[in-house]
This record gives C-alpha cells, structure tokens and sequence, in this order.
C-alpha cells in the first residue's frame, strides 16, 4: 500500500538551499573509497566486517577439524600444529568480537540508520567519520598481517593474559603479539572517533519536532553502546600501551619478579571487557526491538522500560567484571559481591526479553525471514543468558571455569548478538541498503540452515564442559579422561555442524549478490513502517531526504483503533492522517 | 572542499556540536588516564619501596614545569576571551602563547629526563620507573597533539575563521593540564 509522503519544509529550510550543490558527478575513488557519506562508509564497515567474519569462521573450521580429527591434514589448512591451533583460536575470538561483532553491529547499521532514523542528511562530524573507517581498515590489516610474519600470529587467546602475552620467551610470538596489541589498540581509537560522532549525532541533529523519547530503539542502543565503549576502554587502552612497553621494552608492569601484577591486567581488561558484552548485545536488542513491532504490527511494549533497563544494564556492567575472575585469586569477599552484581544483571535483560515477547501478545505476526531471526534471537539468547547464572555464581563457577560449559555459555550469547543480529539487521535494511527485495525462500532455508547447525553445535560442547573438559587444549588424545569414544563423538558432532553451517552461509551469500540485480524492487516503504529512514528512497541518495522531514511522534504507533491504516509515519502530521 | 551537511548545523540540545564532541572526546580521555593512574594507586599501595624510588625524581623541577602549565591554561583562556569578542587576531597571538608553554614544558621535560637517565633511572630500572616514564609520557603526547592542534586552530582563528575552535581547544588544553595536576604529586611528592 503505497502512502503519500508528506513533503513537509523543514525550519532548516533555508540550509536545504545549498543541498544541491553536492549533486556533481564524484569519481568512483571519492565516491566509493574517500567517501564522507555515512551509507558509503556504514557500507565499507559491512563489507569488511563480513570479509573478516569469513577469515574468523574459516579458522573456527580449522581448529575444529583438528579437534574432531586430531592430527589430521584439514582440507584447506593442512595440519594444525600446537602453536597454530593456540594462534586460530586466539584470532578467531579477537576477529569475530572486534572486527565483526563491533564494525558491523555498531559501526555498519550505526552509520547507515542514525542519520537516516533521526532524520538528517549526514553524521555531525563526516570526515572523522571517513578517517574512523580508515583507522579501522588499517587496524584490520595490521592484524591479517601478524598472522604471516614470522612465528605466526599472537596464540595467547584473544583475553591476552600476561605472562605468557607479555614475554616473547612465553608466547613464542615476538612479533605476532606485539602486532595484535597495536591493532587491537587502533580498533579502540577508530570506535571512540565513530562513538563520539554517534553520540553528538544523536543529541544535536535530531529532525525538528523529534524529542527524547520519539528515537528509534535501536538509534538509542548504537548510542548508548559507544557511551559504554567509551566509558570502559579507556582503562584496558592504558593497560594495552603498558603491555606493548613489556613486549617491546622490557617494562615489567605485569611481571610479578620485578614489581607488576599479572592479574592487575585481568582487572584492567576485564573492566573493558564485560561491558563489552553489552556494547554489542544492545545495537542487537535494538535492531530486534524495530523488527518485532513492525511485523507483529504492534506499538513496541513499553518503550521507556526497554531505555531505562538498558540504562540499568549499562551501569550495571561496570560492576560486574571481576566474574571472569574468581579462580584468579581475587579476595573471596570480592567474589561474593561481584556474585551479586551479575546476578543483578540478568534482571534488566531479562525484562527487556519480557518487553518483547509482551509486543509479541495479540499481533499480527508475519513469520517474515528478519521476523525469523529477531525470534531466534530471543531464544537463542535466553539459553546464553540462564546458563550465565550458573557462571555468574561464584560457587558453581569454581568448577565450570575454562571448561567447554563457558565457551558454549558465551557462544549462545555471542551468536545471537553477532550472526543473529547481524542477519536480522542485514535481511531487514537490506531493501533501503540496496533498493532491492531479498528472496524469501532463500532466506528461509538460510535461517534454518543456520540456527538448526548452530544449536547442533553448541549443545554437545555444554555436555563436554559438563564432563570436564577443558578450553584451549589442542588434542585430547593425551588426556585418557576426556579421550573416551563418547566424548570423541561429541566432539566430531559438533564439527560437522560447524561445517554444515558454514556451507549453508553460502546461501546467504548467494541471495546477497543475486538480489543487488535480480530483487523485486523495494519502493521506499516495503514494510509498512514508521520510522523515518522508510521515508528516503531506496536506497537513499546524498543527503538522503527529498525534503528534511519534520517529526511528529513516537516510533511505534501500529494498529492504532483511531487509524484505517495500522501504521502512522513519524513524519505525517495528525491532519493528515485520515485516509 | 564540500559544505557543511545540515546534520552539522542542527542543535536540538542548544549546545554547539563541537563542544559536546570535546566533552565526550575528554570523557574518554579521563578514562584512560583513570586506568593508569588507578593501576599506579594500586601498586603504590601494593609496594611501599616506591616511595624511596620516588624521592630521586626532582621536585624542583616537576613544580616548574606545573607552573609552566598552569600559566599556558591563562593564555588559554586569555585566547578564547579574545574569540569571544570576534578578535581572531588576538585569539591566535594567545595561542601561540600557550604553544609556547607547552614547547617550554616539554623542553624541560627532556632535561629532566636526561638528568634521571643519565643516573640510571630508565624506564626498565623497576616498575615506580616504568610508571613514571609511562604515565609522563601519555600525558606529553597530549602536550604535544594540544600544541598541534593549537597551531591549526590559531592558523584559522588568524584569518578570522572558526573561531568557536579556540574554546574547544582550549577546553582540551585545561585538561591536559588538570592530567598534570594529578601525576605532579602522585609522582613526585608522595613518599
């Protein structure tokens, strides 16, 4: 149903005047590669997101080939030495928090939806915007460049726990590790530039008539994530600066011989390094947050509790970090409150869940393929979210520390937020991205192809870290405990369906490229919805509004009983709303 | 050179853009000056020998180099009262001024150094040094990046132009020192 766009003139009117300008013919290096539009560079996040999603899950083949088949030549790799198998799972943890999670859920659907939901034609500040990107495309290349100097890259896992992170004698990766440092530090510089234009973006150019409370969710998650980012990392920048000096000069700050603290890191880091949990699980709550009301066709439950427990959840996580730690020799005191504080955290998450489930009751659902994945997320996220509770708890955890029992409790948080949202994100921008359709059918063997593997694979590595056994160990063929045929089966079980699921990512990729030419043409508002980014064409030219619109309401007023129609644009004034 | 997009012109807070942006850039920088001087507490707390370490480092020259910046944060503002009244010209000669204390603190932060190396106290002698070198250190970058950042403001504030930039900078300038402010006695006058 197509809807008049009303052109409304925005107070801003005369800024419009010398919007035209900027429409001369760009060559394809200042318009694709030297771009300050915001699409352009949320798009150059994308793409090289998903290149470094594919780098990351080709190495989780790697090593989990090896560990199905210890010893065996990998089809691709070849054989997984000890020191290589240290290094994969190391970078495959590091690419897939830092360079997929991050670009793609903040940096990638925060560049293209900001300005696009609040109503504007760019971010405040575009060329730090462009040099953000740049930042972190160099941070991306150092880091694939410190997996081929010599030695091979960094294998002290992506938590780089001094000493072994800290001395080359230990790490046997003089290089490697120092690389991995340097880019890890270079990611952080390229999120605090992007997060300082989010969140001056957010607060200034919002469309006139737009308050606090008419920001879309997810606009609101993006941005409270960089706050959290910013507020957390400083910290761990320090400790990364204080490192570097113990790799490269011989400092000794975290070298218990000459006066450092080894677990004085695993403060420092882990101050950063819970939050960051939340930093990527809100744009993922956000975007889950925008797909479930528009195809429920029903008003977002609770708007401000779903803002305020996000506020609870980000003060909160700066309370929490020490959980990764009790097994550290932390003072059991400590243990038992920061037992309190995580236990704390699940309630505002859980009430978020609760908020969507809530906008779920007595909708008009369409099982649409980003319905799909924004229902999965929530699933998926509960198991990752009660087996947390286990963990969370000082007492149990003494017992489930390092074992499989974590990996998979953090990969049923980590999915969701990183391949869940990410799909759910991709599959329902992807019309206003590209102005194209993508095919249904597709997406729906890809949805299942994928969540039916994942679960396949995580499961058996609950039972695994039940059984005892442990995280980072190359073969378990030394080990006659955990070496029985059962556990063996598992352990082949899950790899396999890491397989299957990666082949089935095939057929997202597919879908991808075929629907850029071949998509049913998308139209400006292909769902129906009410936020003002279904109101620039698609895909959004420069400058992305016709006319700059004017706000009017909340985000979610769908199915309103006063309407004939079930949805009512932000920017379609009240005396126009009878049709 | 493109114009301004209209997102940049907008300011649904009242608050100019350029200014929050610094507030949060400072945001991000407490935090991580936070981290090394709360690692620092800790192990000062941890290890009472670093009080003897400390008492090599001179204060004498630290309480200069404190004064130094205090004074450049004046100009600083003595710039920004300039751009406030549309004087850009006046504006750029008081930024020069504090480009000025900062190549003066950095100069006598070489001589010192010089002086504690030269003694045998490098960053590797044991971990109040490598402190001490580290924590100095992060904090003349930013002297550095400021006196930087100071030039190009002032090359535009000269001609008139983006004179709002003086506030900001200088914003950041009050900061690095207030950094200063901290590690003066947490450095060198806390036995």
């Amino acid at each position: 149903m197509a809807h008049p766009i009303t052109e409304q003139q925005a107070p801003h009117g005369h800024a419009d005047a010398h919007h035209d300008d900027h429409h001369h013919e760009q060559s394809f290096w200042s318009k694709y590669v030297f771009s300050v539009d915001h699409k352009i560079i949320g798009m150059q996040y994308m793409f090289t997101g998903m290149f470094m999603a594919i780098i990351g899950g080709f190495f989780a083949y790697a090593f989990r080939m090896q560990l199905a088949f210890p010893g065996m030549s990998v089809p691709g790799w070849g054989h997984v030495s000890p020191a290589e198998y240290n290094s994969l799972v190391t970078n495959h943890g590091t690419i897939m928090i830092f360079w997929v999670a991050m670009p793609v859920l903040i940096a990638a659907f925060g560049n293209f939806l900001i300005p696009l939901m609040l109503g504007c034609d760019d971010m405040v500040f575009p060329r730090l915007n462009r040099l953000s990107y740049q930042i972190f495309l160099l941070s991306a290349i150092v880091l694939l460049a410190s997996f081929v100097v010599e030695n091979g890259g960094f294998g002290g896992a992506w938590t780089a726990y001094p000493p072994l992170s800290a001395k080359a004698e230990y790490s046997l990766t003089p290089l490697g590790s120092t690389l991995w440092v340097i880019a890890v530090a270079l990611e952080f510089v390229a999120f605090l530039m992007g997060g300082i234009n989010f969140i001056t973006t957010m607060m200034n150019s919002r469309a006139p008539g737009m308050k606090m409370w008419d920001i879309p969710v997810v606009v609101w998650m993006i941005v409270l994530a960089s706050i959290l980012f910013m507020l957390s990392v400083g910290p761990l920048i320090a400790g990364a600066i204080m490192l570097l000096f113990d790799q490269t000069i011989g400092t000794g700050f975290f070298d218990p011989a000459r006066g450092g603290d080894p677990v004085l890191w695993q403060h420092l880091f882990w101050f950063f390094g819970h939050p960051e949990v939340y930093v990527v699980l809100l744009p993922a709550i956000g975007i889950v947050c925008e797909i479930v009301p528009i195809f429920a066709r029903k008003k977002l439950f609770a708007y401000k509790t779903v803002l305020f427990t996000a506020f609870a959840t980000g003060v909160l996580s700066f309370f929490v970090w020490a959980h990764h730690q009790f097994i550290a020799g932390i003072d059991p005191r400590m243990a038992n409150v920061f037992t309190v504080t995580t236990v704390m955290i699940s309630v505002p998450l859980a009430e978020m869940m609760f908020v969507i489930v809530a906008t779920l009751y007595g909708g008009q659902i369409t099982l649409s393929v980003p319905m799909l994945w924004a229902l999965s997320f929530i699933g998926e996220f509960i198991i990752g979210g009660i087996t947390g509770i286990f963990l969370g708890a000082s007492g149990s955890d003494i017992y489930f520390h390092d074992t499989y029992f974590v990996l998979a409790h953090f990969h049923y948080t980590f999915f969701p937020i990183a391949i869940i949202g990410v799909y759910a994100g991709l599959t329902h921008w992807y019309p206003k991205m590209f102005g194209r359709m993508l095919n249904e059918t597709l997406g729906k063997i890809h949805f299942w192809g994928t969540i039916i593997p994942f679960n396949m694979i995580f499961i058996p590595l609950f039972l695994l870290g039940l059984a005892g056994q442990h995280r980072r160990i190359w073969s378990y063929v030394n080990f006659p405990e955990l070496a029985s045929p059962e556990m063996q089966n598992l352990r082949v079980f899950a790899t396999v369906s890491l397989v299957i699921m990666l082949l089935f990512q095939l057929v997202f990729i597919f879908n991808f490229f075929w629907s850029l030419t071949r998509g049913k043409k998308a139209g400006r508002n292909p769902y129906n919805a009410n936020t003002l980014e279904w109101v620039a064409p698609s895909p959004p030219g420069h400058g992305n509004f016709a006319e700059m619109p004017t706000v009017y309401r909340g985000p979610y007023e769908y199915s309103r009983p006063d309407r004939d129609e079930d949805f009512w644009p932000q920017n379609v004034p009240a005396e126009s709303s009878s049709s | 050179m493109m114009g301004k997009p209209i997102a940049t012109t907008r300011s649904a807070t009242g608050i100019p853009t350029g200014r929050l942006a610094v507030w949060w850039l400072l945001a991000s920088e407490i935090v991580i000056f936070g981290g090394v001087l709360a690692s620092y507490i800790i192990h000062r707390i941890g290890h009472p020998e670093f009080g003897d370490y400390a008492a090599h480092t001179n204060q004498h020259i630290g309480f200069f180099n404190t004064c130094v910046l205090l004074i450049s944060s004046y100009f600083a503002v003595r710039a920004h009262h300039c751009a406030e009244t549309g004087d850009g010209k006046g504006a750029a000669k008081w930024l020069y001024y504090t480009v000025g204390g900062a190549v003066m603190f950095l100069c006598v932060k070489s001589v010192e150094w010089t002086i504690e190396i030269s003694h045998g106290y490098t960053i590797t002698a044991n971990a109040f040094w490598s402190f001490y070198y580290t924590a100095a250190g992060i904090h003349a970058s930013h002297v550095i990046a400021g006196a930087i950042v100071m030039l190009w403001v002032a090359s535009y504030a000269k001609k008139g132009k983006e004179l709002q930039r003086v506030e900001y900078v200088g914003l950041y300038w009050h900061f690095v020192d207030l950094v200063w402010i901290f590690l003066f006695p947490l450095l060198y006058i806390a036995k």
